[in-house]
């Protein structure tokens, strides 16, 4: 018991300075494969909704099969296929090979493109939401599509979109251990190390997912917060 | 360009030798998930608080988790507790297939329990209610009013997380299983394609969710009675005009 207390402790022995700095690099690349997934997923929520025959159906594409493929697969592909894809293109156009690309970017693409699915799915169902006639109404106004979407669609589609938001931002957190198969060492890839080679694997997936579980609550709990923040307008 | 081709067609022969791995792996974890969900639903409607505190706690712990620490932890870590290290369950713990489905059916039950509990919450009180009215109690009931209506509103959700599930078996290659992602990380060691290896594999993945969706759909629309687009014929006027 004192073993694992030494093991856990901030001593020399200690893995909690790595443990809590996993945390926060999965915080990180979370919160980096999110931002990537909200502006991609609006791109293609708009892409799916105004956009051209060819771009809708490209937007339609994309949804299925990056949300048909296991996340596993789309992170391997990026991190072991885009080096060998840019090396191919460079050797073809002549120009110099750059390196292998940081694992904390490639981690947050690949879990931010696939988040960009789910999330364009949830913004075309949050414009959905907005009755037509206040498209009608705005545009018997005068109002710009830019002044539109400010006015009109995002305060609503906020408070539609959140609480989804909130299950995706679950799914990006839990997704984003996948990335330790690339080598990045956040919270599942310290666990992994620390496990091995102390010989305690019981100890610290034990450790790794209590700490997981923080993340999960505090985030839902900030979530059901913001949530209540954009509905404030509808109590009463 | 030829041998190209050539390459790409044995690489999915052999990757089409793993699916029957993924296969395996999605149905016996599908089929423990759900009967183990159906319990915990049960356990959330109970009436002494310790079973639904049981399935809220199983809840929290397996949705607020990520798989693949749950799998690390019952394939490394469970191997280094005494009693299961020589116990007689290490015959089923050292298998990683059995870990992966025992992790997948533990994680998966907690998400499927949540979408049969709100489906439960929407089974219309009305039905409920006429059916006590009836004289139905418990298991009659269960069969008769909830499960129909419970089925129907649930499916469509169910059918997404079936689909998760098949994402999640690739979670297997990571504790050595054989299943398509492992092959095709095996395929990469040996041929260092990683591009064309991979995007053989998602292929398959694409084929075997579309199967899947498409399956489940027809079941969907197939249970759809009471929306069910057969036309109703008008009424005729049975009534003759008072005179």
């Amino acid at each position: 018991m004192m073993d694992d207390l030494t093991l856990l402790g901030f001593g020399p022995d200690g893995w909690a300075p790595l443990l809590l700095k996993g945390c926060l690099l999965t915080l990180a690349v979370s919160a980096t494969s999110m931002a990537i997934g909200t502006v991609l997923g609006v791109l293609l929520a708009w892409a799916r909704l105004k956009g051209p025959g060819w771009l809708r159906r490209t937007a339609l594409v994309y949804g299925v099969v990056l949300r048909g493929v296991p996340e596993l697969l789309v992170i391997l592909l990026l991190y072991f296929g885009l080096p060998s894809l840019i090396l191919s293109l460079s050797e073809t156009f002549g120009w110099e090979a750059p390196g292998l690309p940081p694992p904390f970017l490639v981690g947050s693409l690949s879990v931010g493109l696939v988040s960009a699915a789910y999330q364009a799915e949830i913004f075309r169902g949050g414009v959905g939401a907005i009755p037509r006639g206040q498209f009608e109404a705005a545009r018997a106004m005068g109002f710009s599509d830019l002044l539109c979407f400010h006015r009109i669609v995002l305060p609503q589609v906020a408070r539609v979109v959140l609480p989804a938001l909130g299950n995706v931002w679950q799914f990006n957190l839990k997704d984003s251990a996948l990335i330790a198969v690339t080598g990045l060492s956040e919270l599942m890839r310290t666990s992994l190390v620390a496990a091995g080679s102390t010989r305690h694997p019981f100890l610290f997936f034990g450790v790794a997912m209590a700490l997981y579980l923080v993340l999960t609550t505090l985030s839902s709990t900030a979530f059901h917060y913001g949530g209540r923040y954009s509905n404030r307008w509808d109590r009463g | 360009m030829g041998e190209h081709l050539t390459f790409i067609g044995s690489v999915t022969a052999q990757l089409v030798r793993a699916v029957p791995v993924t296969l395996l792996i999605l149905a016996v974890s599908g089929v423990c998930a759900t009967v183990l969900a159906t319990g915990l639903t049960a356990m959330s409607v109970a009436r002494s608080p310790l079973p639904r505190l049981i399935q809220r706690t199983w809840t929290f712990l397996f949705r607020g988790t990520p798989l693949i620490l749950q799998i690390f932890m019952i394939y490394y870590g469970f191997a280094m507790v005494p009693w299961i290290r020589h116990g007689l369950l290490w015959a089923a713990f050292r298998d990683p297939v059995f870990c992966t489905c025992l992790a997948m059916t533990c994680c998966c039950s907690a998400y499927i329990a949540e979408i049969f509990r709100g489906a439960l919450a929407a089974v219309p009180r009305g039905e409920i209610e006429a059916g006590r009215a009836c004289g139905m109690t418990g298991f009659l009931l269960l069969r008769r009013v909830i499960a129909p209506s419970l089925i129907r509103i649930a499916l469509p959700s169910y059918s997404n997380e079936i689909i998760m599930m098949t994402k999640s078996t690739s979670l297997a290659s990571t504790i050595t299983v054989l299943d398509i992602t492992g092959v095709a990380q095996q395929v990469i060691a040996h041929s260092y394609r990683t591009l064309d290896v991979f995007c053989a594999a998602a292929a398959l993945y694409l084929l075997i969710n579309a199967t899947l969706s498409t399956l489940l759909t027809a079941l969907e629309r197939r249970l759809d009675v009471d929306r069910a687009p057969t036309p109703l014929a008008p009424i005729p006027p049975t009534l003759e005009p008072l005179s």
